[in-house]
């Protein structure tokens, strides 16, 4: 086996993880905190992706796209949350279901009617196109370090946010027990609303990110979505530190498998059992390992303390 | 039989009367069109009676269900590659895959609880949906065309025949509520609808719930599984689409858009759903738009569904 094929598909699998750990984090807060099952945050994916890709290229420049989305998606997400989904957290979860992915229906359609049916092509800045030598014959793509690299800060960010702010002492403290919280004064309604809207610019910024690469496209936030749901699943809902371990864990194996996991079977299989085998398998890899963490740990890997 | 007659279940009868009549009724009135598109309702009303099973009495929120549709439907359409055309052999394989499936995803699923449940079951079957995605063998993306229907080998009944097709559609649809209706209302259905509203309490007396939850999940993913190997049969086509995770979102509006936990609303349900995105996809291309929206207020406003707002306040639980 190739070793450089073998790093560079590591570090797309890394990549696509980070691009689901912004996803997730935003989704495991939500429930976490509000109890909230939010189908539409794959709507704040695709909402970010072409708010900011416009943004990106009325003013000429990415990233003044990325850093006018981020109000932006603020915005939305706290208008979004507002106005449809506080009623929502004294429902069950089904009526939640059923509500997100009524407005999943509408923004699909909302940013067809405004941005077209064929989507949005934003083009890579030029201070990153092409590619870098890592040493020991590898090249990699200049944008995909980036993304890497701002999804680590992120997440670093996220982690301060939550464990050494004030914001997130009051995070952490809904989360644990929202009535007590509650009562002792923390205006409840309004944490929602900045959670969920810090939830909005994270999935938004993945949206955005990920949209010079694949352009932006409508319904594009919904396999992510369910693949962030694999991931909080696998990590544990409402732990931001299991969401990002099982996010690289899901990026990387998915990544691999539909690389490699055809010359793995080639070990033990005849060719062309092999090769038709091979893509089958590897499409529902993540989800066989899913469905093998529930089986031992059906709480996920790292449940939150005092859920 | 007093107790039989009040708004909800004569809108049900009025519905079933109309299903059992469409195929004279359309014609005549110069809408022939109007037969496949009930075949078509009535085939989703079978898949969300089989969902309402376990949804409204078993409180188990499948947001998976229609992958059974699209495992029915493959195996007809990959036995009919094959050329592999009898339905005595067709029909209970595709039952035999639903029920070995569903059995599965089942025994996964059903060790979780709540929010987690909803979304394994929407994981498992976006699973068999890249699956068949995948399969380029079986025409991936593009679906696979079936030649020919399900042959049962016998000159009298033919699916090739319009109507053979349309009552045989219409006589699972009877069945399936007939067989809901005896579950519900059994010791099964009591064990179920217990779990449903405190299932510690049932474990206390003494009933093993897990593996009655189990067996409704296999019986809802086989009856599902047969509205999809009917749905392959009467689109002589089966696609990944059949089972996309917006189709199991829509089994699940379907059911509560009819009243869950009745025995028909799912039926209601599944003819007001698709009637509607019928009519509003004529109005405007962009009827998702007010769709969407309706969808939010149903749920925000009309939680018991068209059933709930049928039954006095009175009469209701």
């Amino acid at each position: 086996m190739d070793y450089v094929l073998l790093t560079e598909q590591f570090l797309n699998g890394f990549q696509l993880g980070i691009i689901l750990f912004l996803m997730a984090a935003g989704l495991t807060l939500v429930f976490g905190i509000m109890d909230l099952v939010n189908l539409s945050h794959g709507s704040m994916f695709m909402i970010g992706a072409f708010v900011g890709g416009t943004l990106a290229l009325v003013t000429g420049s990415f990233i003044f796209g990325v850093i006018l989305m981020i109000p932006a998606m603020l915005v939305i997400g706290i208008v979004v949350e507002r106005i449809s989904l506080q009623t929502l957290y004294a429902r069950d979860h089904l009526d939640q279901v059923l509500a997100t992915f009524g407005l999943i229906l509408f923004f699909n359609e909302a940013v067809r009617l405004i941005w077209g049916p064929e989507g949005l092509v934003v083009p890579l800045p030029d201070f990153v196109d092409g590619s870098v030598a890592l040493g020991a014959g590898i090249t990699y793509p200049v944008y995909r370090i980036v993304i890497i690299v701002l999804g680590l800060l992120v997440a670093l960010g996220l982690y301060l946010l939550v464990s050494r702010t004030r914001i997130g002492m009051l995070i952490r403290a809904g989360a644990s027990n929202r009535a007590m919280a509650g009562a002792l004064g923390v205006n409840i309604p309004m944490l929602f609303s900045v959670v969920f809207g810090i939830g909005a610019v994270l999935a938004g910024l993945a949206g955005l990110i990920i949209t010079p690469i694949t352009a932006a496209q409508i319904g594009m936030g919904e396999d992510v979505l369910i693949l962030a749901f694999v991931v909080i699943v696998i990590g544990g809902i409402g732990s931001i530190r299991g969401a990002f371990i099982a996010s690289i864990l899901t990026g990387v194996i998915d990544t691999m498998g539909r690389s490699f996991l055809d010359v793995f079977l080639l070990l033990f299989l005849p060719e062309n059992a092999a090769e038709s085998a091979g893509p089958a398998l590897s499409s529902m890899l993540i989800y066989v390992l899913m469905a093998a963490i529930l089986f031992f740990r059906p709480q996920g890997l790292f449940p939150p303390k005092g859920a | 039989m007093d107790a039989l007659r009040n708004p909800t279940n004569i809108l049900s009868a009025i519905v079933i009367g109309l299903c059992a009549i469409v195929p004279f009724a359309a014609p005549a009135v110069g809408e022939p069109f109007y037969v496949i598109v009930f075949a078509r309702i009535m085939i989703w009303a079978i898949a969300a009676v089989s969902l309402n099973l376990i949804m409204g009495y078993g409180g188990m929120i499948s947001f998976g269900h229609a992958v059974y549709l699209g495992v029915g439907g493959y195996t007809i359409g990959i036995l009919a590659f094959h050329g592999v055309t009898s339905a005595w052999i067709q029909w209970p394989l595709a039952i035999g895959a639903c029920a070995l499936i569903s059995l599965i995803f089942g025994a996964i699923s059903l060790r979780t609880r709540g929010v987690y449940f909803i979304m394994i079951t929407l994981a498992l079957a976006q699973m068999i949906f890249f699956l068949s995605v995948s399969a380029e063998r079986y025409g991936s993306d593009d679906g696979l065309n079936i030649l020919t229907r399900s042959d049962f080998g016998v000159e009298f009944y033919d699916l090739n025949h319009k109507l053979t097709m349309y009552y045989t559609i219409f006589a699972v649809l009877v069945a399936s509520v007939f067989v809901s209706w005896r579950l519900v209302n059994s010791r099964f259905g009591l064990v179920m609808r217990g779990a449903k509203s405190n299932d510690t309490r049932v474990q206390a007396v003494g009933v093993s719930t897990y593996l009655y939850r189990l067996s409704a999940f296999v019986i809802a993913g086989v009856m599902c599984g047969i509205a999809g190997l009917l749905q392959a049969n009467l689109e002589n086509f089966v696609s990944p689409d059949m089972m996309d995770w917006r189709r199991s979102g829509e089994l699940i509006f379907m059911v509560v858009l009819g009243g869950m936990s009745t025995l028909f609303g799912p039926v209601t349900g599944a003819f007001v759903f698709l009637m509607l995105s019928e009519v509003l996809a004529s109005i405007t291309h962009h009827w998702h738009i007010i769709f969407g929206p309706f969808l939010v207020l149903v749920v925000l406003f009309a939680r018991g569904g068209i059933a709930g707002l049928l039954t006095p306040r009175s009469a209701r639980e």
